[in-house]
């Protein structure tokens, strides 16, 4: 495997939803690519568009929302040219998604064990059922589910919180994706249980080699678990970079914002919490220029007025888009 | 807390949920069982712990919205419960002195009420402003409070966002000025960079009426922030009660040692460094719970002893309590 050729590239990808109220932006012109086995992290306030670009990536979308630009390419192949027939062949065995509330997306009236063999029969026609039902067994094992062959036979609803969404993963697994795709497979879940569910994934994700989309709006989290992150406000992605560029040295307004806002368990005293100012933007009516500007700090009048490039930070593809790195650079040259 | 004056104080307090179990068969869910604690006048007191440890159950049942099963609560040094002596004082006159902020900001509105309207119902109820004008004035200063525009008291919830919604909120329960307020997960549902707005707000509040919280969380580190002391709870025990840095620094309860470590930390370098503890297995349930001390299933340390005994909350430090057999030992 080539280690620095790219899983996935999402290029200027661009979601709208025709609701009677308006078109929403949801997501406007991200792009942004993962390699082989890398771990990246998408933060995002609810409503920043960060689960619809997962699954427009899935093909999952659903009417009013539409993809009206840009390009999905795995390994090489835009996403996006695929019918139907095609996308399933892939979704479940090139690609694979968990989702936040297990409950919901397991079928009620089906055990575990057929649902998790329906993703192994789907792919591979050939596969007896005893093979699959081994496979699925296996599988269990591996997500640490005790008593597997015991538990296969049982209904969703006699799973706990944290063992269902460890059945989720192992369904999301069985067919050995290379992409897994986790829309806040944490959020619902208690602490402890989350603890043990991220260290299963960081497990699961070295042993087989794959890389993983991780959607999440817990900056603890992303800490935790991820490569890379990409930041995300309004359907775009102001901020990405290494992990540690992101939290050590965030650029972007928002993200300075979003991680001083965060109380924290190893501070000492009783300091104050330096909150963002003002509401999410309305996504029927976003600012002309930067989407953050209204509620920032440091808003200039080219903020008002202008989109802000991307600018660059370091050569570990660290990059934030905003018009304060254009005016410290000009400062810059002219100090020079 | 300059004043060292008790307001609320909680003792053996219980309650138990009675459940249908096939036929003539009765099982209860023991949401809480044995609490005591007391709350000083003017400070902030957290409660953590995971879901169905009954933290909820136990907010409730100190302002006796559940009516408890059995213990005995004393407001302000008057007792308003009691099942020994069998007190049980008629609760509307306390209701002013003590309110609730609820979870989910946009179920807990009513959707048909104005803004003005469902802060309005809690002057009524009390029959607080003389007339329309004192009731209007009132309205406005209670919106200007909570940082929101005081125009909005024509409008309807679902015209706010998740924030505001939740001042909406804190609003109502502000409106009858009341001494002692259990926050009920108040900032849960609301983004991170809401979140913030809204402690800070809170803290505000708190230190221009000196009120008292029973702050109710089950995220530790919003807790820690906004606490002066912490209870960590357990499937309905109280595990560990200290002062808020104690806790996250010399934790002693195991529970509430796994439960610091399994809080992800916004510092990769010292996320991935740390050594975590992880519990085994999920929460057993409050319907049948273990014998002995309800942690033992899931305990890394357990002793016979842990299994057939139940530790009671003793004193391990000035003001730290913990209820473990296998401290000091």
């Amino acid at each position: 495997m080539d280690e620095h050729k790219k899983l996935i590239e999402v290029n200027n990808l661009q979601v709208s939803f025709f609701t009677p109220a308006g078109e929403v932006k949801a997501v406007d012109g991200i792009s942004y690519s993962l390699g082989y086995n890398e771990v990246m992290g998408i933060v995002g306030e609810s409503g920043s568009g960060k689960s619809v670009e997962a699954y427009s990536i899935m093909g999952l979308l659903q009417s009013p929302g539409k993809v009206i630009g840009g390009s999905i390419l795995l390994e090489g192949k835009n996403l996006l040219d695929y019918s139907k027939k095609q996308m399933r062949d892939i979704c479940g065995k090139e690609i694979s998604m968990i989702f936040q509330n297990p409950m919901t997306c397991m079928n009620p009236v089906y055990t575990v064990g057929d649902q998790l063999m329906e993703a192994v029969t789907c792919h591979d026609k050939s596969i007896s059922k005893k093979e699959a039902r081994n496979r699925a067994i296996e599988m269990l094992n591996m997500v640490g589910i005790n008593n597997a062959e015991k538990r296969i036979d049982q209904y969703p609803h006699e799973f706990s919180g944290g063992m269902r969404q460890r059945a989720m993963i192992a369904m999301g697994l069985i067919c050995h994706p290379k992409l897994l795709i986790a829309d806040e497979p944490t959020t619902a879940l208690d602490v402890t249980t989350q603890a043990q569910i991220l260290e299963l994934m960081k497990e699961l994700q070295a042993k087989n080699n794959m890389s993983i989309i991780f959607i999440t709006h817990n900056l603890g989290v992303v800490a935790e678990i991820c490569d890379r992150v990409s930041v995300m406000y309004a359907g775009h992605i102001v901020e990405q970079g290494e992990v540690n560029d992101i939290f050590y040295h965030p650029q972007h307004p928002y993200t300075r914002g979003l991680l001083a806002s965060m109380p924290r368990l190893d501070s000492e005293g009783k300091e104050r919490l330096i909150p963002i100012e003002g509401t999410p933007v309305d996504m029927l009516d976003t600012p002309k220029g930067c989407r953050f500007a209204p509620r920032c700090a440091e808003c200039m009048k080219v903020c008002v007025e202008q989109e802000p490039p991307a600018v660059c930070i370091n050569a570990n593809g660290h990059i934030s888009s905003c018009w304060q790195h254009i005016r410290q650079m000009k400062e810059e040259v002219g100090n020079r | 807390m300059i004043d060292k004056k008790k307001l609320v104080e909680v003792e053996n307090l219980r309650k138990y949920f009675p459940v249908k179990s096939g036929f003539r068969k009765k099982n209860y869910v023991q949401a809480v069982e044995d609490a005591s604690f007391y709350i000083y006048k003017g400070e902030t007191l957290g409660l953590v712990g995971e879901s169905g440890c009954g933290k909820t159950t136990l907010g409730r049942s100190v302002i006796r919205l559940h009516e408890p099963t059995s213990g005995r609560i004393v407001y302000d040094g008057t007792p308003i419960y009691d099942s020994k002596e069998g007190i049980s004082v008629p609760m509307f006159e306390y209701r002013r002195k003590m309110q609730l902020i609820f979870q989910d900001p946009s179920a807990s509105l009513d959707p048909r009420m104005t803004v003005g309207e469902i802060i309005g119902e809690a002057l009524d109820i009390h029959k607080i402003a003389a007339n329309k004008g004192e009731r209007q004035e009132r309205i406005r200063y209670l919106l200007d409070e909570v940082g929101l525009n005081t125009e909005h008291a024509n409008r309807f919830p679902h015209e706010f966002s998740g924030g505001q919604q939740q001042r909406i909120g804190i609003a109502r329960a502000m409106a009858v000025e009341p001494e002692f307020i259990v926050c009920d997960e108040p900032i849960s549902a609301l983004d991170v960079s809401i979140q913030s707005q809204v402690v800070n707000m809170m803290e505000d509040l708190q230190q221009e009426k000196g009120l008292t919280y029973l702050f109710i969380a089950h995220d530790l580190s919003v807790v820690r922030h906004i606490s002066d002391r912490i209870g960590v709870m357990y499937l309905g025990f109280i595990v560990e009660l200290a002062e808020s840095y104690e806790l996250c620094q010399k934790p002693v309860h195991p529970y509430t040692k796994s439960l610091i470590s399994a809080v992800p930390l916004p510092d990769p370098e010292l996320s991935r460094s740390r050594s975590r503890i992880i519990l085994e297995g999920d929460i057993p349930s409050p319907m049948n719970p273990p014998s002995g001390c309800r942690f033992h299933t899931r305990c890394p340390y357990a002793k016979e002893r842990c299994k057939e005994e139940v530790p009671a909350l003793r004193e391990c430090g000035p003001g730290h309590y913990v209820a473990c057999h296998l401290y000091n030992q």
